[in-house]
């Protein structure tokens, strides 16, 4: 019997990717484990193996196609010992649903947080199939009120999506169906180019990555619906800097060298874990706080940005962490990051130091709780012992989300993390 | 010194029920009861109460076995046989609970129990006193009559619910003060028994706490039975005499009237038992004298629970026993699911009865509900008239938004009964057009349900 190929699920957000290519042609003889194709997903490019063995028949999908929805048909494969020529099955897109929904449930299973983005997406995906289970109220205030039932925990029995439920997703995150649910909201954050987008200025139109796709609305959603407050400290940078020198000149025999961003990610995860109420993610009527602090470390990637993470990162070594960030930042600048890699974390942080930016206010990656923003350590005119000195100092922002993290809570982590910057032998002990 | 996991204090529906059920789940349990096992709901409340209504509905119905072609002679009622068979029901239920708790290994300790520490309870009788302690203990004393502050029931002539379960003879004029479940309760039995009844409340309508169309319908029909009804009314001054009670009584018009009555019973309201059992020590934290507990049924006090009448309202036997499953379900490590108050049906078992879930009309408006209600009449249905008690109504209120069934309220024969169908449906969360595509059968009562939810919606069928 034939076996069909569907377009894999390579992420747990991924609805459709791009068939970049091609990697065997009509007539190969494929077995388990050879690469097929490459598959652009919204994160990365990912390559697509062969799980059974036998002969590609026929390639339904051209190479370079945009769009191609999880699930649909993109290849047929006979089994060797079997008859070729028997007809390919239907390779409508709607027989291949339930297949798809299983790949996604399975990714679903392994992520083990109850809410997180992913897993919302994940339900989202396959709500078509799924019956979402609610009570008869629940489901009409869901209507009235415009909450999409699938980003909602039941708390019912067997998990039953009740009226509470609804009604506190409602409070919590008013406009939960802008960025997701409705065909008209996807409209609305990637306006029509003749709405308003008339223009004489030569121009060229840019057809957006999946990446660029992810990221706006990942973004819209983040300040939609969550409200940020933004705490900024000043920290002063020449103890951390002296370490730096000294571990590094003890660690060129190993060829690792610290840069600065190591040592701050190493001090974001040890004042989560000082300070439990910042690590934490706010998800409707309950809120997750996280017993490991796992940093998402922004990089910019010539699509975009991308944040590979750096697992635990309280409890590993300054080289360790050196040696992981240097390793996730070049394979996410080849795409090649697997979605393990970048998906999760429990907070993020942003350096726009390099470039010379003072301070910036960063955008909160849901459902994480907050993101620190490290402006660029600079000479600064600085009080010391009330005299006028000269210091490296560099201003570093925190935005929290405010509806799981108090003002309070929030300025006691900024004060923890300036503590540990600035008497950095904490970060090495 | 014995040691459990948990000791429940009081054996009402709400302890005993605890006990049951932390057994059940392999905790080490022991139950403290000063007086009976089953509390006062089993021995001195529900139980026996209906047993005496029974009797007071059969005897109505031989008095009106006319109305249904049939001819009774000579009927008389005997109330020390009545009382008997009403005391023989609460003794079978309380041998009903001890059976269950040695089926269940559960420790009876009777006794009066005081709290010495959190996790430390005495238990003292006939003088001896044995301390238990537990990691966790379950406060379920319950609560008692609320005595009228100028005149204390004697049991002669002043009554409480307890005196009036066990009367010497059928009062010949009888004072019922209070009009909630429990006064009105007596106030019908003894009027079916043939006493002349006169109730006095002190709120504008009888039942106040049901919807105003319930109480409206009710002080009708009792006032047709012969009832005398005063509301806005309140007792000035009572004092027993050696052959009866006098009363003075302020009317509506305020227009003090002094009254002779043989008997009189008190019925309003509850105290809860929260003295001597070592409260105050431990800085258990109250609320108008009744105990604060969270939704699991824990207090302040770690490792101390408490559920039924010491805590907030409603007061029933219902409410007692699920929260005791709560908290026996919480202790032994569970998440079981919060109640609803607004879900928990109440039932009074008048002449005709009453019972009702949710918010009345007046409470659902408001709270800012745009309402849809349906009433429906008991004459409308052939089950209600073929059993010849045409009198009666089911009314539901809807949330015109959502379809939310926010209340339900009935008057007449077994809507007792009836109420947990719409409990189902309020807990479930169903919304009007679930109860529209019940299939009710016929021909019963319960199809009065669904013509009401029709009616809500103008799709009334059989009026």
């Amino acid at each position: 019997m034939p076996i069909e190929l569907k377009m894999p699920a390579l992420s747990p957000t991924m609805e459709e990717g791009t068939l970049s290519r091609w990697l065997v042609k009509e007539g190969d003889s494929v077995s388990s484990g050879d690469l097929l194709a490459e598959i652009e997903t919204d994160k990365a490019t990912m390559e697509f193996e062969a799980i059974d063995d036998g002969i590609v028949t026929k390639l339904l999908v051209a190479a370079g196609t945009d769009g191609v929805k999880v699930g649909t048909v993109i290849a047929m494969i006979q089994g060797e010992d079997e008859d070729a020529t028997a007809a390919p099955k239907s390779t409508a897109p709607a027989a291949a649903l339930p297949e798809a929904s299983k790949t996604v449930q399975v990714v679903s299973k392994s992520i083990e947080t109850p809410i997180t983005i992913s897993k919302a997406d994940v339900q989202k995906q396959s709500s078509d199939d799924e019956r979402i289970k609610a009570s008869p109220l629940a489901k009409r205030i869901a209507a009235e009120k415009g909450v999409d039932l699938s980003r909602v925990t039941g708390s019912g029995p067997n998990g039953r999506i009740v009226k509470e439920d609804v009604e506190a997703a409602a409070r919590n995150t008013p406009t939960v169906t802008v960025a997701h649910s409705s065909p008209a909201a996807a409209a609305a954050l990637s306006p029509a180019p003749t709405a308003g987008m008339n223009t004489d200025i030569p121009h060229e139109v840019i057809k957006l990555s999946n990446m660029r796709k992810t990221i706006a609305r990942r973004l819209t959603e983040s300040k939609q619906q969550v409200p940020h407050i933004y705490l900024t400290v000043d920290v002063r940078l020449d103890a951390l800097l002296k370490l730096r020198t000294e571990l590094n000149a003890s660690l060129e025999a190993r060829d690792i060298k610290l840069s600065v961003n190591d040592m701050l990610i190493k001090a974001l995860a040890l004042a989560l874990v000082q300070v439990p109420k910042c690590n934490v993610s706010f998800a409707g009527d309950i809120m997750l706080q996280y017993a490991r602090a796992d940093i998402s470390v922004a990089v910019s990637v010539p699509t975009g940005l991308i944040t590979p993470i750096i697992a635990d990162a309280a409890n590993k070594s300054l080289s360790k962490i050196s040696t992981e960030v240097g390793e996730l930042a070049a394979r996410a600048k080849e795409g090649k990051l697997q979605p393990h890699e970048y998906q999760g974390g429990t907070a993020s942080i942003s350096n726009m130091g390099m470039m010379g930016i003072k301070q910036f206010d960063a955008v909160i990656n849901p459902p994480q709780g907050m993101i620190l923003a490290v402006g660029a350590g600079e000479k600064r005119p600085y009080i010391v012992d009330d005299a006028l000195a000269i210091a490296t100092v560099m201003s570093a922002t925190g935005s929290f989300d405010h509806r799981a993290i108090d003002g309070a809570d929030g300025a006691m982590f900024m004060k923890v993390f300036k503590e540990l910057v600035e008497k950095p032998l904490g970060l090495v002990a | 010194m014995s040691n459990y996991d948990l000791i429940v204090l009081g054996s009402g529906p709400g302890g005993y029920v605890a006990a049951i059920r932390a057994a059940q789940l392999g905790l080490k349990v022991a139950i403290v009861e000063r007086e009976n096992l089953g509390g006062i709901c089993l021995n001195w409340g529900c139980i026996p109460t209906k047993a005496l209504l029974r009797s007071a509905e059969i005897y109505h119905y031989m008095q009106h076995a006319g109305d249904y072609g049939l001819t009774a002679a000579n009927i008389s009622a005997d109330i020390d046989a009545v009382v008997k068979r009403s005391r023989g029901v609460a003794k079978q239920l309380n041998q009903g609970v001890t059976h269950l708790m040695k089926k269940n290994k559960i420790t009876v300790q009777i006794g009066d129990g005081k709290l010495l520490a959190a996790n430390t309870l005495s238990v003292t009788k006939d003088g001896k006193t044995e301390e238990l302690t537990a990691k966790n203990i379950i406060i379920a004393t319950g609560a008692r009559a609320r005595d009228l502050p100028f005149a204390p029931a004697d049991g002669e002539r002043i009554w409480t619910y307890r005196h009036a379960m066990v009367p010497p003879e059928i009062p010949k004029k009888l004072l019922v003060i209070g009009s909630g479940a429990i006064g009105i309760e007596f106030a019908s039995f003894y009027n079916d028994m043939g006493a002349d009844v006169t109730v006095v409340e002190m709120l504008d309508r009888i039942v106040p706490v049901e919807d105003a169309d319930v109480s409206a319908f009710l002080e009708k029909a009792l006032t047709k039975q012969g009832m005398t009804i005063m509301t806005g009314a309140g007792v000035e001054s009572l004092k027993a005499t050696a052959t009866g009670v006098s009363a003075s009584i302020k009317g509506k018009d305020g227009k003090v009237v002094a009254s002779e009555f043989t008997h009189c019973i008190v019925a309003i309201g509850i105290v809860p038992n929260t003295e001597n059992i070592g409260l105050e020590a431990l800085g258990v934290e109250m609320d108008r004298g009744f105990l604060k507990t969270d939704v699991n049924c824990r207090t302040n006090v770690p490792g101390l629970w408490a559920i039924g009448d010491i805590t907030a309202p409603p007061w029933l036997a219902h409410k007692a026993s699920h929260e005791g499953v709560i908290a026996a379900e919480t202790i032994a490590g569970g998440h079981p699911h919060a109640m609803e108050p607004l879900n928990i049906p109440g039932c009074t078992y008048c002449h005709p009865q009453v019972a009702s879930v949710g918010l009345t009309e007046a409470k659902a408006k408001e709270a800012g509900y745009e309402v849809k209600v349906g009433n429906f009449p008991f004459m409308g249905n052939g089950k209600a008239i073929a059993l010849g008690e045409a009198e009666g109504f089911i009314k539901t209120v809807f949330d015109a938004k959502t379809g939310e069934l926010l209340g339900a309220h009935m008057v007449g024969a077994e809507v007792t009964e009836l109420i947990q169908g719409y409990t189902i449906g309020k807990t479930a969360e169903l919304v009007e057009a679930d109860f529209m595509h019940t299939v009710f059968p016929h021909p019963t009562l319960s199809e009065m349900m669904h013509e009401s939810v029709l009616g809500a919606y103008g799709k009334m069928l059989h009026m």
